[in-house]
């Protein structure tokens, strides 16, 4: 082990307070601009306290993917404590490092490796510390459970006593993290930290933050996205005894003045006027809220569920070009087949089953948010603009979160309780209806994908032009070996969308682009298949020279049973593949198909996955299971409805999401690659839900169907076409 | 109508004046205090707000708490007094039958009414018992062997 600068002195008297991080400078406006740099000081992730607790600090949250155990893991792993000594901190925007958003997959790939280099690196100078305290050679001493230990003197020290509670100042370069051979704690599956506040009701979630005087808002909404407030009287409300609050000038064009497209996802929407209802208990807030009576002019007309495909492409951004490899134009030249075809796909909302929460306690200039989100960050932005505060003067703490699945991003509510405490100088808890969390979703786009592709004489591809207009560019070029290719894409979920392409919000749904940019890769996939009469995994490995991924569709195929042969078969039986990040993913999937009701039943996924390092195998579990079944629900029912900005869902009686009576048998392969580093799973392990259901029912049908969800509707008409 | 309702919460005698149409759901998480049974739906429609009222599965959300009068009501609080965990509650932990947890205390709560009317259901009725109790985090395979285990392992699963 190597190090320099070392200083005489072990610490800073730096009190045994808590310590603040300063953040630099403020967040890019857009979600999932350039990254913050993570600060290079461990002290800023970890803090050893006297009783040798060590708490983690995370800007990342636990939404129910398992970030709590996962990095408690890390820290505990290379830091050589017991795993229950670590207690994580997780999205106090005043105490934890600087963090973009619980999004992306990227807590394993980015966080994991940062939380490792800090505690190995605190290691690292404890052992010098121990050294230097127990007067040892480096080289004899042994660091287990939290505890330095000299042999040859039978001499130990702890870290508690090492540090007493202080920040560490000291450094060290060049300290190394284990290698995956050396790890006990990673690479094994405790039982997670959140579970027992979780199995026990004592978990507590933005909504059951009750504060002493706080207030429930109801706020005035309006029916429809663009639709613009006339009159409004709430003298009826007022006589309730509820509280009714004007904040901004509402009838300046409430929540509508930007051509509709509002959404939690632009923290520019949080500042237009409210007009709210408050009471000490939500529900008697809803009840003066009802009284409320309010005009609105009606939004102006848009585009509908059904029309929606057409305005993308004739109203959407003109779409440019994403990539290329060679001319696919003279690729065709080649080609003794061209086959083009067009795939659709809905507006999906993200339905956590906590809607939008937020509590917020003013004081002075000061303002305090426990807030439903995945990104305390770009919260603390949203508040601090929302009510023309420095960034400072905000804190954000987030406990528990009732899932995200890519939303909760901005966190429109957080601003909005944020601007009622201010109003009204008490604290106040804005919990969303379900209506809300649909009407305010940041939704899925909708897509149109067009592909057309070439096949020789001999079946292979020799050319493939990918136009996609809504699903964004990620995942564009497939990762077949074809000579030939482009990308061209319209409009991304990543951007706001000042074009009014969308007639809402839209933003990243867990795996954006990829979900509907797989449906339809894959999906064409299996029809290049049938079209040369090929067995759609056999073809897929003929275009494969990856070797990753090679072994994952193997893999799949072994514990699927895949018996070769050309499609349809009528089993109901198909495969897809994916590629998100560095992660591999490969799904098998048999249907049965109801050919009088048009009802699909899934009755068996497989799902085999490369993360690379797996650092907790039944969390990676946990997230394949999950997905599998989550993901039914996209590629089965889930697709708003919406006429005119009005969103016709509003709960779940219309819009379906998995239930019990869904689930498929569900066996997970994960293939061991303790050689690449950790790459996210949440996100890659739903990818391939619509296509491997598309190409199962094709299988099943002999006819396909080109547009998410593949409701009963659409199989009726798909089996009616023939 | 304000009136005082008497029940039995969690094992303890409780009175509570309110109006008398007003939702079990927020009486239980404002004048009661107790934030363990959840909103998530309003409506009747997604399970999360599940108490146990007289051994049966009762959607919190869309039950007047005149309907609770005399009755016992049995919360999450309620299932682990003194720290002892039930045994559904030791097999969620034991399976990771959560990610969020939102929508556990119901999920909970449903399949202790189960348990309590079936010592040992068969599979297909725990999921016919579960069906409208929504997770959006998929870990409805959990939850059914953590229910499994609970159901096989334990005589007094429900207690």
């Amino acid at each position: 082990m190597r190090w320099e600068g070392v200083s005489r002195r072990h610490f800073l008297a730096a009190g045994t307070g808590l310590f603040v991080f300063l953040q630099a400078g403020r967040l890019p406006a857009q979600n999932h601009g350039p990254l913050p740099e993570l600060p290079a000081d461990f002290n800023a992730y970890l803090r050893i306290g006297s009783d040798g607790r060590v708490t983690c600090f995370s800007g990342k949250v636990e939404l129910g993917q398992g970030a709590m155990t996962v990095f408690a893991q890390c820290i505990a792993d290379e830091l050589d404590v017991p795993f229950d000594s670590v207690d994580m901190l997780m999205g106090d925007t005043d105490l934890c490092p600087v963090d973009y958003g619980t999004v992306a997959s990227m807590g394993a790939p980015i966080l994991t490796p940062a939380l490792r280099k800090a505690a190995a690196e605190a290691r690292a100078v404890l052992l010098q510390m121990a050294a230097e305290r127990l007067q040892a050679p480096l080289e004899r001493l042994i660091a287990k459970n939290g505890v330095v230990t000299d042999p040859a003197q039978n001499k130990r020290v702890s870290y508690g006593e090492l540090v007493q509670g202080k920040r560490i100042e000291r450094h060290i370069d060049g300290a190394h993290v284990k290698a995956p051979e050396k790890l006990s704690i990673l690479g094994t599956s405790p039982q997670r930290k959140d579970g027992l506040e979780k199995v026990t009701g004592k978990a507590k979630f933005a909504g059951d933050i009750v504060l002493p005087g706080m207030l429930c808002a109801r706020i005035l909404r309006p029916p429809a996205h663009g639709a613009v407030l006339k009159s409004v009287d709430t003298s009826a409300a007022e006589k309730t005894g509820a509280l009714v609050v004007r904040d901004g000038d509402p009838l300046a064009a409430l929540h509508g003045r930007r051509g509709g497209a509002d959404s939690e996802y632009d923290p520019s929407v949080g500042r237009g006027p409210l007009v709210a209802v408050l009471h000490e208990r939500r529900d008697l807030a809803e009840e003066a809220l009802a009284l409320v009576k309010a005009e609105f002019e009606p939004a102006p007309p848009g585009p509908d569920d059904q029309t929606i495909f057409d305005h993308l492409v004739r109203k959407g951004v003109p779409p440019k070009m994403v990539d290329q490899r060679n001319d696919p134009s003279s690729g065709e030249r080649l080609a003794a087949t061209i086959v083009e075809k067009t795939y659709l796909h809905s507006y999906v909302a993200h339905a956590p089953m906590e809607t939008h929460t937020a509590v917020a306690r003013m004081e002075g200039d000061r303002v305090t948010v426990w807030a439903s989100t995945a990104s305390p960050f770009k919260t603390q932005q949203a508040v601090a603009e929302g009510l023309d505060i420095p960034l400072k003067n905000v804190r954000i703490l987030t406990p528990y979160v009732g899932g995200a699945f890519g939303g909760k991003t901005f966190s429109l509510q957080a601003v909005e309780a944020a601007r009622l405490a201010r109003a009204t100088g008490k604290p106040v808890q804005v919990l969303w209806d379900r209506a809300e969390e649909f009407f305010y979703d940041v939704f899925m786009p909708a897509s149109v994908v067009k592909i057309r592709a070439g096949l020789t004489e001999a079946g292979k591809i020799v050319s493939w032009e990918f136009k996609v207009w809504g699903a964004g560019d990620r995942d564009v070029m497939p990762f077949y070996d074809i000579l030939h290719q482009r990308a061209i894409s319209s409009h991304t979920w990543r951007l706001n969308d000042p074009s009014g392409m969308h007639p809402f919000g839209i933003g990243p749904w867990r795996g954006p682009s990829a979900n509907t940019n797989t449906f339809a890769r894959e999906s064409h996939m299996d029809v290049l298949a049938a079209t040369v009469g090929a067995d759609p995994v056999e073809f897929r490995m003929n275009h494969l020279s990856d070797p990753r991924m090679r072994r994952v569709l193997e893999a799949a195929a072994k514990q699927f049973g895949w018996k070769p042969g050309k499609t349809p078969s009528g089993r109901g039986v198909g495969v897809a593949c994916g590629l998100y990040w560095d992660t591999r993913v490969a799904s098998m999937a048999e249907v049965a198909v109801d050919q009088a009701t048009g009802h699909v039943r899934v009755r068996r996924v497989v799902l085999a996955m490369d993360q690379g390092l797996t650092l907790n195998p039944d969390g990676t579990l946990q997230q394949m299971e999950g997905a599998v079944t989550m993901g039914l629900g996209y590629a089965l029912t889930e697709g708003i409805r919406f006429k005119d900005g009005e969103i016709r869902d509003r709960n779940f009686d219309t819009y379906e999401i998995p239930r019990f009576s869904w689930v498929p048998k569900i066996e997970t392969v994960l293939i061991d690659n303790p050689g690449t580093p950790a790459q996210g799973s949440g996100e890659p392990v739903i990818i391939t839900s619509g296509a491997v259901l598309a190409n199962a029912i094709h299988d099943a049908l002999g006819t396909r169907i080109f547009q998410l969800p593949m409701t009963p509707e659409r199989v009726k008409a798909a089996i009616s076409r023939g | 109508m304000r009136r005082t309702i008497s029940f039995t919460l969690n094992g303890k005698p409780t009175r509570v004046t309110v109006d008398d149409d007003r939702m079990l759901l927020w009486v239980l998480r404002g004048e009661l205090g107790l934030t363990g049974t959840k909103f998530g739906c309003g409506a009747a429609q997604c399970g999360a707000c599940t108490v146990v009222v007289d051994n049966e599965p009762v959607l919190s959300c869309s039950t007047p708490i005149k309907d609770v009068a005399g009755k016992q009501v049995l919360t999450i609080e309620g299932l682990s007094p003194e720290g002892r965990l039930h045994p559904i509650q030791k097999a969620f932990l034991k399976h990771a039958a959560f990610q969020c947890g939102y929508c556990t205390p119901g999920m909970i709560l449903t399949a202790y009414a189960l348990l309590h009317k079936k010592l040992q259901p068969t599979r297909d009725e725990i999921i016919k018992a579960m069906d409208n109790n929504l997770c959006r985090c998929g870990s409805h395979v959990r939850v059914v062997a953590a229910i499994q285990e609970a159901s096989a392992g334990s005589k007094g699963a429900a207690r």
